[in-house]
């Protein structure tokens, strides 16, 4: 017979404590096998994900800075500061969508906390971002880029942070509301789709200011924390003093040489983001209970 | 979010490991929305009758217990065990364990075809709630439990059935629960296979663990299982000894043997006296009953066809009540007047006990119509049977009140050396 401590303040603690680890191993296992799962059987495996980046970098450069002239200097540099976070937020949000369906399985079978299906969808998206992310530093550095960057480097962890609770907060949401509407992936997908426009990651927020500001919007549109998180990572990497030519004047390409302008709209950005995730944890942990049988 | 691990505090022998109170369990009906357009166009407005999968049952399981959880398809087995797993949640009623449990629905689920049959161990047993340190601790022994080889380092999807259904248990054995919950999962593998679930089955008895466990085969229910609980469309039915557990279920099958009634009497379409049905009710007016209970009324409803000209020659009904082997519990008999059942029509007999007597088993009613001269017209038995449920330690058939005392006789001789 095993012996097991008598029920003690300290050994609810010390389960409770046993509880966050094997949550914390079943995530990064959960994270582990969607890797070997995803790259199982192509020879170049993990490199084509970090290929991806860099000929859309190749293709956007190409045909915006040489054809179409853009405006934006080094258009592919600034498309690519915003739309690696996009890409990464579409994933995880695209993926926590089908996360409980695709394991409906293992959510019949196995009682284990559902919480971290869209939890390890988000991890797959993040670990696939910083891994993008950093490719592009390296090319960044190549092409001299660096020589725009400055002390706003360090909006980079606290944007991260703010995109990741976003992330979440949105994976709870459509993890949930799949299971017993199953044409939510469909909306999601036209919704990530429609919702890239929203940020400024193609186009330069500069470009909306006068016309935001004149019906007082210009607030309501750095609600979105994908927006906040987007410039501020523009303001990271790509850096400021860079103009471009519009139709009122030569223009800074962001809306803010300084750094408060950031730090202001990324600590919105988290109070949204907070406040989503705690409505929506809710929801799913409601919802979770009755997987089982909906599934 | 539901925990692995139910409840903080530990099982200890004498305490009670499960306990479920009045569990109902409801299913939606199918035909409720399931996209967000149709939700949109039509609403929620069809309300339907949600189907009833668990009908207020109540179970307590002391630690230590091993019990079986039988009934035929659909009774409402698996959802039970669900339920008190935590995977789907009651609709009311009230669940709470005491101790670590591991459910073992479906070997192998959560198995993932590309990873190795090492990294599956892994990834399943943190599903179980165990640890990497824990894992690492047991490898070795769940390796060798699933008699692998080097196949461990294979992809699963190469994996014979038996060799996933082997890792499978393997893991779930390790795990190391207070409470192991088993669906029907010992029906897989080989007989070695199997002999070896068994025997860790025995080992988690001697243990002291508790074991719920879900099957068809009767007999191994009846040879594992101290206690073995019947459910029958969603309704407790029988909670008691194993055998007669099984006994119950049988006759609720209607899968008893039957040749003996069919060799008295054929089915004869011409007979004049047809005996239609005969049915076990909670009183009269009351509703068809799956179990009838020590102290409360029974009554068996039968109805019989009979043609004019035959009604003269029906002197006596008689219906008995019989047990496992066909041993008569109880008869009892109608008749009077110039006869039973004066007149051809279709008659309604109800033979009502106010108080059933304390028996216990199952029984299924068997039906005779005797002509004045005692040689039956009809026989008929029914189909399904029902439990007799007595609420006593002793087993036995009848239950009488009795003392015991004990007094001693002769005492053995002083042994000049001291007993060891």
């Amino acid at each position: 017979m095993r012996e097991e401590p008598p029920l003690t303040a300290t050994s609810a603690a010390v389960r409770a404590a046993r509880q966050r680890v094997v949550r914390r191993e079943l995530l990064t296992g959960l994270v582990r096998k969607d890797l070997k799962v995803k790259y199982q059987g192509s020879v170049l495996g993990f490199a084509w994900s970090l290929a991806n980046p860099l000929l859309t970098l190749a293709v956007y450069s190409f045909v915006f800075g040489l054809v179409l002239k853009a405006g934006i200097p080094a258009f592919g540099f600034y498309l690519m500061c915003g739309l690696l976070l996009w890409n990464a937020f579409a994933t995880a949000v695209g993926s926590a969508c089908a996360a409980v369906v695709a394991n409906a399985g293992l959510v019949k079978k196995v009682p284990f906390p559902l919480g971290v299906l869209p939890l390890s969808s988000v991890a797959f998206a993040i670990v696939h971002y910083v891994l993008q992310l950093f490719v592009l530093v390296v090319v960044m550095v190549a092409f001299g880029e660096w020589r725009h960057w400055d002390a706003g480097l360090l909006l980079l962890p606290p944007a991260l942070l703010v995109a990741l609770t976003f992330m979440i907060a949105i994976s709870f949401l459509v993890a949930a509301l799949n299971v017993r509407y199953r044409d939510t992936q469909h909306i999601v997908d036209v919704v990530l789709l429609a919702g890239m426009w929203l940020n400024p990651i193609v186009y330069s927020a500069t470009q909306l200011r006068a016309r935001l500001e004149k019906h007082h919007l210009w607030d309501v549109y750095f609600l979105n924390p994908m927006a906040d998180v987007v410039v501020a990572a523009q303001r990271a990497l790509y850096g400021t003093g860079r103009t471009f030519q519009s139709g009122t004047g030569k223009q800074e390409v962001l809306p803010d040489s300084g750094l408060m302008f950031y730090v202001t709209r990324l600590g919105v950005g988290f109070a949204v983001s907070l406040v989503v995730l705690v409505a929506t944890y809710r929801l799913y942990n409601r919802m979770s209970a009755d997987f089982a049988e909906e599934l | 979010m539901h925990e692995p691990i139910t409840s903080p505090t530990a099982a200890k022998s004498g305490e009670v490991a499960i306990s479920a109170h009045n569990i109902v369990k409801n299913f939606r009906p199918h035909g409720q929305a399931t996209s967000l357009k149709e939700r949109l166009l039509r609403g929620d407005r069809i309300p339907r009758k949600p189907f009833r999968a668990l009908d207020n049952i109540s179970i307590d399981i002391p630690a230590g217990h091993t019990v079986g959880l039988i009934g035929h398809n659909g009774s409402g087995k698996s959802t039970l065990l669900k339920v008190l797993s935590g995977i789907i949640r009651p609709t009311t009623g009230e669940v709470v364990v005491n101790g670590r449990v591991a459910s073992l629905l479906e070997l192998g689920a959560g198995f993932n075809g590309e990873l190795t049959g090492r990294e599956n161990i892994y990834l399943n047993a943190s599903l179980l709630g165990l640890t990497r340190n824990d894992i690492d601790e047991m490898y070795d022994s769940i390796v060798g439990f699933a008699e692998l080889g080097e196949f461990i380092d294979d992809p699963v999807k190469h994996y014979s059935s038996g060799m996933y259904v082997r890792l499978g248990f393997a893991v779930a054995v390790h795990v190391d629960p207070d409470i192991l919950l088993i669906d029907e999962v010992l029906a897989v593998g080989d007989e070695a296979f199997q002999a070896k679930c068994l025997d860790k089955i025995e080992q988690f008895q001697q243990e002291g663990r508790t074991i719920l466990v879900v099957s068809h085969a009767l007999d191994l229910v009846a040879r594992v299982c101290d206690r073995a609980i019947v459910l029958d469309h969603g309704s407790l039915v029988f909670d008691g000894d194993p055998i007669i557990a099984a006994d119950t279920l049988r006759m609720l099958l209607g899968t008893t043997p039957d040749d003996e009634i069919a060799a008295v009497a054929p089915p004869d379409d011409s007979n004049p006296v047809q005996i239609v049905s005969a049915v076990p009710l909670a009183g009269i007016g009351g509703p068809e009953i799956t179990a009838a209970y020590a102290g409360q009324p029974l009554v068996v409803r039968v109805t019989i066809d009979i043609a004019a000209d035959a009604a003269a020659r029906c002197a006596e009904v008689i219906i008995v009540l019989m047990g496992v082997g066909d041993i008569p519990i109880l008869i009892q008999s109608h008749h009077g007047g110039p006869g039973p059942l004066p007149g051809g029509g279709r008659w309604v007999v109800d033979f009502r006990t106010d108080e059933l007597p304390p028996a216990r088993g199952a029984a299924v009613i068997a039906v005779q119509v005797n002509d004045p001269d005692g040689a039956p017209i009809a026989v008929f038995r029914a189909k399904r049977g029902f439990a007799l449920v007595r609420d006593t330690v002793e087993d036995g058939l009848i239950y009488a009140p009795y003392t015991t005392a004990a007094r001693i006789q002769a005492r053995p001789a002083i042994s000049a050396e001291p007993i060891r």
